[in-house]
């Protein structure tokens, strides 16, 4: 026996123990995995030995081995060996090891149970101590059910040591077998008032988490509980009470009132963080559950807060808690604006951006000027141009929240903008821009400010122009040019904005700027015309005007833009006829500003869509037939250029701009038209923007000088903003004073009053009275709106705007989209399917008008075109329809996917296994500007009836910060022409197919068409798809085939413009569509 | 409560995890690996506190060891670093100023404190005596237990 023992030690000797394998390991880094193996193998040899001590050495090796992330469930029998040794030492390593590898699934699990019992029982404390650890890691229902009494009994062991433990090991015990909470229960709470602290302390924490569950069973215990708070002074114990407090309060509010003044004096006494914060949030959660609220005490915690400030952490957690405060007693935050606006100072960004976002719930008429002023300031600082775009949104979203009902004086906001206007890199321009335009649309007091802040701008927009990317701060120039030309009348010197906006260097902004640039020129000359003309005899002036404007007018009619080109053009022959007019000394002042004449008012967003339908207006009928050249495209620039933007009223006054330019228009487009026929490039599916593409590159070859400088440039004459604050100071104190010493005097605005000073004294947010009386002009809603509120189930969804509420809009007038026809004319098609597409600014009619009142979403939509709908020769029973999409809109369109509603008779041909209602992926993206082509595959059954599909175009529009999905409803209409298709035939065979007597006939009558013979042919051949078999004089023979083989012949006679066909077909139905609709192609023309 | 504690060094080797839920090895390893990658790739100027799926994490930095504790959503994340912090004074003590090394090499032991430190997730016992106290004694039976085949161990090697 003895020499067992002896040669078993020896054996161990030779083992490896734990820190050789562990060296061992971190001296074979580079071949970790084959030295583990063979430990792995040397342990495994090691478990067979009957030597405990040797197997408890294997085991913790193995231990060690596990965590590396090797498996060694394989050994859990002989984890199980070494737990059930007497030897404490060993069975320490057991329980370890157990409650390392064991989970539920491991089946060895079961046969541990008894040993675990006898563990539990054992006269030893350590070993039960052991026992109940490793039973907290692996405890299973079954083990629960099993152990649960166990447990229960040690609840009540002499040793506190014990007592605890099993405390504890409870809680998971009710996890997985609940059954035993009932029994158990009387005991926890009796331990609740264990002489022992750490009992105490355990049970404290099992109840708590017990009533986190379900906190309604444990209401009872709340005096309990709240003597244990007010006397313990363990924070750890408080910690969980006051959690658990947190948790009760929801359903008895009497609860809360009593904790909040143990709560605060906690608040006030402690100098834990972890139960400061824990204090803090339960009395938040008090507060909420209290609907009185009780801002006094909320205002104690964020004294309390501000004490303990300096810590990084706590100034998270504490902006968190305040930004819950401020939902419900927004007062109690405000009065640490100070506090939050040194936070805007700190190092961590989070923290910032936290203090941001209360800010914006904090302002108020009173001190909006003031923290605006220290965002300034912020913004001047700020790295970064993440944090600066925020600070700069934010300074936006403070000021004009709800309609702008903070703001007092609006010159200062003006100014403000003006200042943001400063940064560099920004990326919100735009933003920027589209606020000075409300502003100055909406608060008619402001706009001779307004107007004088822009031409400064303007004067100065080379300042701005380093940036010219789009979104790039230049979108200001976009709103200054609009505001300077819209509101001329306030500008000093018209002339010298004038001269401004007519620079060489604006040819390098973008297009959409130029374009505004061209067209407020205009205004302003209309504007120095009037000038000059009511002043007498100095028409030299006058004419330098328009002189300059034909000297720099050329410069913009070169544009590769087209919207620019255009407008350029036209109102280039407009100034030119003007000078000859001033030539013979007429007077043309007025005219010309009747151009321009009206008020605009601002569209709600919802006005298009309570447009009611007129009755009996047939939506789906064509109003207009469907257009065959771009005539009708005059039409609907016309209707829509007014319809969108005027008053009812107004509506004689408004087509002012199209009426006098329709026939330099027409002009222009006559000899565009003749160019494009000429050009061979204009054959392409998409000219248009091909050709912007490629004098747009010729344009960024031609070096720009742009002034960079890194110090931001005080624009010259412009007024700091700061100003304003002091003068609203004085202001405020003034109206004041003139309020204390009568009220005859009333308000005064403008200038005087602002400059008096009087005596000081605090005021009530209602005594502040706005600097301008300000009419915020709200926006118009349409003449005899539907009252239905229908559509505002959603009014955040921005498709409604921007898609079908546009369309809606058009439909109900009747209105066809001004869309190019050009491409679809050369591309040598019939072009009979017109889609709706509800591009509002980008159609290139001549209608200058911020888009920014159409919808919030301006031009996000491709521009689709069918161009050609034809049958496939292959296969009776295919049609293909070509559809170019064009991106007419600023930002990227990805993710198209292309969806038919299938009706009975047609079926958009989908991929195998994609169900009725899968749309087609467009196998491309659209880059700004870009259009391409796509086909689809419809199959049709029955061609002899022409047919309507409803369909629609999703995808997304990415901008630079965000992407948003559109919509776009479109129709697609198959003719029946479209099934022809154009076959060549001999007279002879022709003469034999008539013979045969198979064919229906039918005839029609077309009078007063006074073109050509050869004309009509053509056009029956291109329109419709037939070719001509023989012309004898005034008399042809044509032929044309369906896709499914039908025979089309017909006999043209023309006689005194009137012009008989007599028709013949296989299929009536077939043939009497096909009439119908050559009828409606010369009906057109 | 507490759902696991991971210790882990600079490098992501871990050195040590205690998981109070019983869970799957390989959902282990994949919770481990995922977290690593979170921590560490975190700045020295960030928060100690993250939301990972449906749990907050709270780690600490010491030298060159993260603590890292995963705690339910309702729980209290200043007491959890307070929790991290009572257990790396409690390693301290028992080792006399304590190195990643000596948790490496006696890791058994490092469990050992955190299981009567912790139990179930819970806070045992808030006082650091009486939990190096119970550590002590435990120690003190092993030795107990070892001792007489020392003795045994020189006579074989006699």
């Amino acid at each position: 026996m003895a020499l067992k023992i002896v040669k078993g030690s020896i054996d161990r000797m030779f083992d490896k123990n734990l820190q050789d394998l562990v060296r061992g390991i971190r001296n074979h880094k580079e071949d970790e995995a084959k030295y583990i193996s063979t430990c792995i193998d040397e342990i495994k040899q090691e478990l067979k030995q009957d030597n405990i001590a040797v197997k408890a050495n294997a085991v913790c090796k193995l231990t060690y081995l596990q965590m590396l992330g090797y498996d060694v469930s394989w050994a859990a029998f002989n984890i199980v060996e070494v737990m059930s040794s007497s030897k404490f030492t060993y069975k320490r390593i057991g329980y370890l090891a157990a409650s390392q590898c064991f989970h539920e699934s491991t089946d060895v699990i079961m046969l541990t149970t008894n040993q675990i019992r006898k563990d539990l029982s054992s006269p030893n404390q350590y070993d039960t101590g052991v026992a109940l650890t490793g039973l907290s890691c692996f405890v299973t229902p079954d083990l629960a059910r099993d152990l649960a009494n166990d447990i229960m009994t040690l609840m009540s062991h002499t040793k506190p040591y014990i007592r605890k433990k099993a405390v504890l090991i409870m809680y998971k015990v009710f996890l997985k077998y609940p059954e035993s909470l009932r029994p158990a229960f009387p005991r926890l709470k009796e331990k609740l008032e264990d002489p022992d602290p750490g009992v105490q302390s355990a049970a404290v924490n099992v109840i708590c988490e017990l009533a986190r569950r379900n906190p309604k069973n444990y209401l009872s215990l709340a005096p309990l509980f709240f003597k244990l708070m007010t006397s313990s002074t363990n924070n750890w114990v408080l910690i969980k009470i006051i959690k658990l407090f947190g948790a009760l309060t929801p359903l008895e509010p009497r609860l809360g009132k009593k904790l909040i003044e143990p709560l605060t004096n906690l608040i006030h006494s402690t100098s834990a963080m972890s139960l400061l914060y824990e204090c803090v949030n339960t009395v938040i959660a008090v507060l909420i559950s209290l609907s009185s609220g009780m801002p006094n005490h909320s205002a104690s915690i964020q004294v309390s807060f501000s004490r303990h400030a300096h810590a990084f952490v706590l100034k998270y957690l504490g902006l968190l808690a305040m930004s819950k405060i401020l939902k419900t007693h927004p007062k109690s935050v405000q009065s640490h604006k100070d506090l939050i606006l040194q936070c805007l100072d700190d190092k961590d960004e989070s923290i910032r951006l936290r203090a941001l976002d209360l800010l914006y719930g904090m302002v108020s008429k009173k001190n909006l000027m003031e923290i605006v002023k220290k965002l300034m300031l912020h913004v001047d600082k700020a790295e970064g141009t993440t944090y600066r775009d925020e600070l700069l949104t934010k300074i936006i979203d403070i000021c004009s929240q709800s309609n702008y009902q903070y703001i007092t004086n609006f010159e200062w906001y003006i100014s403000i903008l003006v200042e943001l206007t400063r940064l560099e890199g920004t990326r919100h321009g735009h933003l920027i821009a589209s606020q000075m335009l409300d502003v100055a649309i909406r608060v008619k007091a402001i706009r001779a400010f307004a107007v004088s802040q822009m031409a400064t701008l303007l004067d100065n927009a080379h300042l701005l122009t380093g940036n010219t990317q789009r979104n790039g701060i230049c979108e200001v120039l976009y709103a200054a040019a609009w505001i300077c030309g819209e509101f001329s009348e306030h500008l000093e010197d018209p002339m010298a904005t004038l001269e401004a906006m007519l620079r060489p260097k604006v040819a390098t902004l973008p297009g959409h700027i130029q374009a505004v640039y061209v067209q407020n020129a205009a205004k302003l000359f209309a504007t120095v015309l009037r000038g000059q003309e009511g002043a007498p005899a100095d028409s030299t002036v006058a004419q330098e005007t328009s002189q300059l404007l034909i000297d720099r007018l050329p410069l913009f009619v070169q544009s590769s833009n087209l919207e620019v080109q255009e407008r350029a053009s036209c109102i280039l022959q407009l100034v030119k006829y003007i000078q000859k007019l001033q030539q013979k000394d007429v007077e043309v002042a007025e005219e010309v500003t009747a151009l321009f004449a009206g008020e605009l008012n601002p569209v709600a967003p919802k006005a298009q869509k309570k447009v009611p339908v007129p009755e009996g207006l047939d939506l789906d009928a064509w109003i207009n037939e469907p257009p065959s050249g771009s005539e009708s495209e005059d039409e609907g620039r016309k209707s829509k250029g007014k319809a969108v933007f005027a008053k009812e009223e107004s509506r004689h006054t408004k087509p002012r701009y199209t009426e006098v330019d329709e026939k330099e228009l027409a002009k222009r487009r006559e000899v565009r038209k003749a160019e494009q026929a000429n050009n061979p490039f204009y054959i392409k599916a998409s000219p248009s923007s091909q050709k912007v593409y490629q004098d747009g590159v010729g344009v960024e070859h031609i070096p720009v000088v742009q002034i960079d400088l890194s110090v931001p440039l005080k624009v010259p004459g412009m007024p700091m903003s700061d100003q304003y604050v002091k003068l609203e100071e004085e202001r405020r104190e003034k109206n004041k004073a003139d309020k204390k010493k009568k009220k005859d005097k009333k308000r005064e605005k403008g200038e005087k009053g602002r400059r008096r000073r009087a005596d000081s004294g605090p005021e009530s947010e209602e005594d502040i009275t706005p600097a301008h009386m300000v009419d915020i002009v709200t926006e118009e809603m349409p003449e005899n709106a539907l009252p239905s509120d229908d559509d505002d189930k959603d009014p955040n969804d921005p498709h409604k705007l921007s898609a079908n509420g546009l369309i809606d809009y058009e439909k109900s007038h009747g209105i066809h989209f001004g869309i190019r026809m050009v491409q679809s004319v050369c591309c040598g098609f019939a072009c009979k399917s017109i889609c709706w597409a509800p591009c509002v600014n980008t159609a290139g009619y001549g209608v200058d008008r911020p888009p920014h009142y159409l919808s919030p979403h301006p031009s996000l939509a491709p521009l689709l075109q069918v161009c050609d709908i034809q049958g496939n020769l292959q296969d009776g029973s295919q049609v293909v329809v070509s559809v170019i999409f064009e991106n007419k809109c600023d930002s990227f369109i990805k993710s198209m996917e292309f969806n038919v509603l299938d009706s009975l008779n047609s079926k958009l041909q989908r991929h195998d296994g994609a169900g009725p209602h899968d749309g087609l992926t467009v196998p491309f993206q659209l880059p700004p500007g870009i259009s391409n082509e796509a086909r689809f595959i419809f199959s049709v059954q029955n061609i002899v009836m022409p047919q309507k599909l409803k369909g629609t175009l999703t995808f997304i529009v990415k901008t630079d910060d965000s992407s948003t999905h559109e919509k776009l409803d479109f129709k697609l209409h198959f003719t029946c022409t479209s099934y022809l298709i154009t076959t060549p035939c001999y007279s002879d065979a022709y003469s034999k197919l008539l013979e045969s007597g198979d064919l229906k006939g039918c005839s029609l009558k077309l009078e007063g068409v006074n073109q050509p013979f050869h004309h009509l042919l053509a056009r029956i051949c291109f329109h419709h798809h037939f070719s001509v078999v023989e012309r004898i004089d005034s008399c042809a023979s044509m032929y044309s085939r369906s896709i499914q083989g039908h025979h089309v012949c017909l006999l043209v006679k023309t006689a005194d413009q009137t012009v008989s066909i007599d028709a013949k077909c296989d299929e009536p139905a077939l043939l009497g569509n096909v009439l119908d609709e050559i009828k409606l192609t010369f009906s057109q023309c | 409560m507490m759902r696991f504690m991971l210790l882990f060094s600079r490098q992501g080797k871990l050195r040590l995890q205690k998981w109070y839920t019983a869970t799957a090895e390989r959902d282990k390893k994949k919770m481990v690996r995922e977290l690593m990658q979170v921590v560490l790739a975190r700045k020295p100027k960030m928060s100690s506190f993250l939301e990972w799926r449906d749990l907050k994490i709270v780690y600490k930095r010491y030298a060159s060891l993260y603590f890292c504790c995963a705690v339910e959503e309702q729980d209290n994340e200043l007491i959890t670093l307070e929790v991290i912090h009572r257990f790396v004074e409690l390693l301290d003590k028992y080792f006399g100023s304590v190195c990643e090394l000596d948790i490496i090499f006696n890791f058994e032991k490092a469990y050992f404190i955190l299981d009567e430190f912790l139990i179930g997730g819970e806070i045992q016992d808030t006082s650091k005596k009486s939990v190096l106290k119970a550590i002590e004694q435990a120690d003190l039976l092993q030795e107990e237990d070892e001792s007489p085949r020392s003795v045994l161990e020189e006579m074989g090697l006699a």
